[in-house]
């Protein structure tokens, strides 16, 4: 029987003298048996990183990662953006902050601490929504990473990526590395806009969880959440305990969880906790640094090998990862395939099945839901302008149309313009395609 | 979706505590049970090597509460640490790395106790294990003195300490776990669509009773009766008049479509819907609610083992008395006597306890309340059948009720991981499958083993830095023609590049899982690798892409050897 052989010798790492970035240069400065041909292991190669900046988007629980990770990875300039500020429940994971950070600015902390701790790294914060810069903000980066929570902010961010792809200058093509992360599952993708599959293309991987009608929660809730969902959308409504909800203020969250409590105990239904209302309240996705490690550092890897082409990156052929730790480890790795109907990076319009027999208004909303569109703000457009949300006037002249009928309102085979404030400039096409026959226009009395 | 835990303990109003409030998002993962196993747990790391990927895995479980944790770390600080471990600053260059690292571990949750070793100048590890503190589970990373590597197995071995090995170099990393002895897992947390269990082929009484007084004169209910008849009744309604006519329930995948349209030509069309949504749910559970459910192979993996069984020839590193001892120590745990008595119960019964759980569907509510209480009901009275038996065993008396309830819940989804032998591997054995299994692996364009990276790593276990020819000169000593296998080449090139030297983004994704796998270890909750797992950052030339493998533990005893490791492909066509 045969055992592992060992090499023998000392044990601690040899190093050039005081160089702090012995380990980062043995892979900069030495090619390896997969590096490819662009790979330039010359000091001034090395050097050129110093001036690459790279966007960090949310400095939260992947946020605190990655900028500990781009920084330990040789980047130089670095900027933060995230407009929330630092909560208890935070503490968990985003080990950036400390108990006496919490109130203060997540982008801000994060980007003092950063910068503290890793000599010679510059990390500027920027305390705002990311919708509140503009091209010429985003057009200075040369990779953007993000860690964020919202599908909405990605889709913002990556439909302003795609939007600045000018084929004149290829500067303005700028490789978004995106991570996500649920319990002991998370993703990591590498998207070149215009080019890759774009996270619009790969939107119908993250379908949005069902919502639960309207009238199971006023008439027959059956589960907690039922209960805790009447108390948040009805109750609240119908009492105004306070002027706005806020969704931190426990006292808030106490008013709803007593109301849900209530209303469980009424109809026999078990389970109702502080906990089970806030996680429905705030749609609570469970978060633990572990995973927030292996996907931000995922992502980060994959900056460092496109800034260094010290190895192959993903994003050209292979560009999405998945992680479970869930039952061993399992992860895979595949090609997402650019859609050409994609209404961000495409130039098709998409096919749309519509039930003719449907008013706009329900149209409208079951935009909200279907995976592919996920639209909460729709304004539509045919050949004429058939909704508007903004501004108030036309709001107002075109509700009337929100009762009709889509077979009324356009033909089969049309095509619609969608545009949602939430999305920037977006406009989406979609070919109409009728699901069943029309059954005529509404009469008025009909209306449920 | 993540299944996320919903407290069942009575509400009290009260705000949460603070610290229920710090920990919210990962106790909504493993609940009070699993933290308070953190709070308790006592971690040993000993660092070596260029030291980042143990501080990075603590740091993952500093930050979840872990009650305390002590890095042993004889090294100084250099410049190349400020490079590589953010546990580290300016001012610690000169000083002990492990104090440093603690001391700043220490800083991101004040409800954690850090130690660091040695204190003093000559203490060496045997006083660390031969003091009185125990320790939970102890971490080392390479590379590393063997003689330090025989002290911590010994000791582990003694006080049956899962121990985890890391070793992290350039773009590739491996850890290696070796728990103590089986490992036995009843909160494995599947995924909530996997445990619907509704015994729609084997409703009792009470069941049948329900369903009766909601299908009575089905015909002339009124619409909003008709349209709330949950599914579960529907289906059994449905099972009744099909085996009224054909004699027996659907069984064939042909007969139980055919089942399935006859449901579905019992709803109502001429209402505005053009349908009925308790219809549609019942169309749509058909298929997965008429077959038997049979014993999943995790299950019966456990009904098949019994730890009385001396295994003699398998375990050639303990001692005979030693052995039965732990045979015994492991037969009178309260899992392999629950365990017992639900075999006992499935015997009788043909099915495992019922789990009681309901999924939600659409019903008016105090009929849905009513449904859920059947199903609990017959839940309770499956436990307190294997709770019955639990208490004939002689050390079944002191096993808590809710302990039994627990395990009955879960019944579907336990799990054993078989202990690890801590003998050598035999490498030659290995190689040979893993390259065989490759051939076929490339003409199904399969990613490839990454026991190249395995084993070219582990090379270098005890030495700091190594050329690609002395890698491959070790390694060509157990396995033959090792300078001639292109992909052995380029892994052992890939590594030497490394110089010994870690990066830190391949040393924080490892800590990630090494730290993962620590939590379902010392919780007892979800489900941990067996035993190995490698990591591959590169795109692969020939192969596809990066993987993550599990090298497994297998039951292969030749001639009274050791387990050899059989690596699993866990990647899946896209």
């Amino acid at each position: 029987m045969s055992q592992p052989v060992m090499v023998s010798g000392p044990i601690s790492p040899p190093k050039s003298k005081n160089s702090r970035w012995t380990y980062l240069d043995n892979v900069r400065r030495h090619p390896g048996p997969f590096t490819g041909e662009t790979f330039n292991s010359s000091e001034e190669a090395v050097s050129l990183m110093d001036n690459l900046k790279v966007l960090v988007i949310g400095a939260g629980g992947l946020g605190c990662e990655i900028l500990k990770n781009l920084a330990l990875s040789g980047f130089k300039q670095i900027h933060v953006i995230d407009m929330d500020t630092i909560d208890v429940s935070n503490l968990n994971r985003q080990f950036l902050f400390r108990a006496s950070d919490v109130g203060s600015s997540k982008a801000e902390v994060a980007a003092r601490f950063v910068e503290k701790r890793v000599r010679g790294v510059s990390i500027t914060p920027h305390n705002c929504k990311i919708q509140d810069k503009d091209d010429d903000f985003y057009m200075q980066f040369n990779i953007i990473v993000c860690g964020l929570d919202s599908v909405e902010a990605r889709r913002w961010i990556n439909s302003t990526l795609v939007n600045l792809v000018d084929d004149e200058n290829e500067d303005s093509l700028k490789p978004l590395i995106d991570g996500g992360t649920e319990g002991f599952k998370g993703q990591s993708r590498v998207v070149f806009p215009t080019i890759t599959s774009c996270i619009e293309c790969q939107l119908d991987m993250h379908a949005p969880r069902a919502a639960v009608p309207l009238c199971t929660l006023a008439t027959i809730p059956r589960q907690p959440e039922h209960c805790v969902e009447w108390a948040h959308i009805i109750a609240w409504e119908q009492e105004n305990p306070f002027p706005t909800l806020d969704n931190d203020d426990p006292e808030h969250i106490t008013w709803l969880y007593k109301k849900a409590l209530a209303r469980a105990q009424e109809f026999n239904i078990q389970g109702v906790t502080y906990s089970l209302t806030q996680g429905v309240v705030k749609n609570i996705i469970p978060a633990i640094a572990s995973t927030n490690a292996i996907i931000a550092a995922s992502c980060c890897n994959e900056a460092f090998k496109i800034a260094t082409q010290t190895n192959p990156s993903l994003g050209m052929a292979e560009n999405y990862m998945y992680y479970t730790g869930n039952d061993g480890i399992y992860s895979y790795t595949f090609e997402h395939l650019k859609k050409d109907d994609c209404p961000v990076c495409g130039n098709l319009a998409r096919d749309i099945e519509v039930d003719p027999n449907f008013t706009l208004q329900e149209f409208i909303d079951s935009l909200a839901e279907r995976a592919e569109a996920q639209l909460k703000k729709p304004s539509i457009r045919a050949d004429r302008t058939l909704y508007m949300q903004s501004p108030p006037s036309l709001e107002e002249q075109t509700r009337p149309n929100l009762v009709k009928k889509m077979g009324e309102l356009v033909g089969n085979g049309d095509e619609i313009g969608v545009t949602d404030p939430s999305l920037g400039a977006v406009n989406f096409k979609y070919k109409v395609k009728f699901s069943r026959e029309f059954r005529g226009a509404v009469v008025k009395e009909n209306i449920d | 979706m993540t299944d996320i835990i919903i407290d069942q303990t009575p509400p009290i109003l009260h705000n949460p505590s603070d610290k229920e409030k710090k920990y919210d998002r990962q106790l909504r993962l493993w609940a009070a049970s699993g933290q308070q196993a953190l709070e308790d747990a006592h971690i040993l790391l000993l660092n070596s090597g260029s030291g980042a990927v143990g501080i990075e895995t603590l740091k993952n479980l500093v930050l979840p509460g872990i009650g305390k944790f002590t890095i042993a770390d004889e090294a100084i600080v250099d410049e190349a640490d400020l490079g590589v471990n953010f546990f580290l600053e300016e001012s610690s260059l000169g000083k002990l790395r492990s104090e440093c690292c603690t001391k700043l571990l220490q800083e991101l949750n004040p409800d954690v106790k850090g130690d660091w070793f040695p204190h003093e100048q000559g203490e060496t590890l045997e006083h660390l294990f031969g003091s009185e503190q125990r320790f939970t589970l102890i971490m080392y990373t390479l590379p590393i003195e063997p003689k330090k590597v025989d002290l911590i197995h010994k000791h582990a071995s003694k006080h049956k300490i899962p121990v985890i090995s890391i070793h992290s170099a350039g773009f590739y990393s491996y850890f290696r776990i070796r728990l103590p002895g089986n490992f036995p897992i009843v909160e494995t947390h599947p995924d909530s669509t996997a445990t619907t269990d509704l015994r729609l082929l084997t409703p009792w009484p009470e069941l049948l009773q329900f369903t009766e007084s909601l299908t009575e004169n089905i015909e002339n209910q009124s619409a909003l009766e008709h349209g709330h008849i949950p599914y579960v009744a529907l289906l059994l309604h449905y099972l009744g008049k099909w085996k009224d006519i054909h004699g027996s329930l659907p069984a064939t995948y042909k007969e139980k479509t055919a089942f399935r349209d006859t449901v579905a030509a019992g709803a109502r069309r001429d209402n505005p819907e053009g349908g009925e949504e308790n219809f549609d749910e019942a169309v749509a559970a058909v298929l997965k609610t008429t077959s038997l459910p049979t014993l999943p192979s995790s299950v019966k993996e456990v009904f098949d083992y019994s730890p009385s069984d001396v295994r003699i020839g398998t375990q050639i590193t303990r001692e005979p008395m030693l052995m039965d001892y732990q045979n015994q120590m492991e037969a009178s745990s309260s899992f392999w006597i629950i365990a017992g008595a639900v075999k006992q119960f499935y015997t009788k019964h043909g099915a495992l306890p019922l789990a009681g759980s309901v999924p939600d569907m659409k019903a008016q509510s105090t009929v849905y309340v009513k449904l859920q209480n059947i199903y609990k009901a017959k839940a309770r009275q499956d436990a307190a059948e294997v709770l019955k038996i639990v208490r004939t065993h002689p050390s079944g008396k002191d096993i808590p009720e809710a302990e039994v309830e627990t395990f009955c819940k879960n019944a579907a989804f336990i799990k054993v991981i078989r202990g690890t032998d801590t003998a050598p591997l035999n490498i030659q054995d290995i190689a040979n499958k893993e390259f065989d299994s490759d051939e076929n692996a490339a003409l199904a364009s399969m990613p490839l083993s990454l026991f190249p990276i395995y084993i070219s790593l582990n090379a270098t276990s005890h030495v700091a830095f190594a050329s690609s020819s002395d890698i491959l000169t070790a390694i060509s000593k157990s396995i033959p023609n090792a300078a001639s296998n292109s992909r052995l080449v380029q892994a052992a090139e890939e590594v030497a590049r490394a110089k010994g030297g870690e990066l830190h983004n391949i040393s924080a994704l490892t800590g990630g899982m090494a730290a993962q796998e620590v939590i379902k270890i010392i919780t007892k909750q979800y489900i941990p690798i067996d035993n190995t797992c490698v990591f591959d950052e590169l795109l692969d030339l020939e192969a596809v892409m990066r993987r993550i493998l599990e090298m497994k533990g297998r039951e292969s005893y030749i001639g009274g050897g050791v387990a050899g490791p059989d690596i699993l492909r866990s990647t899946a066509s896209a």
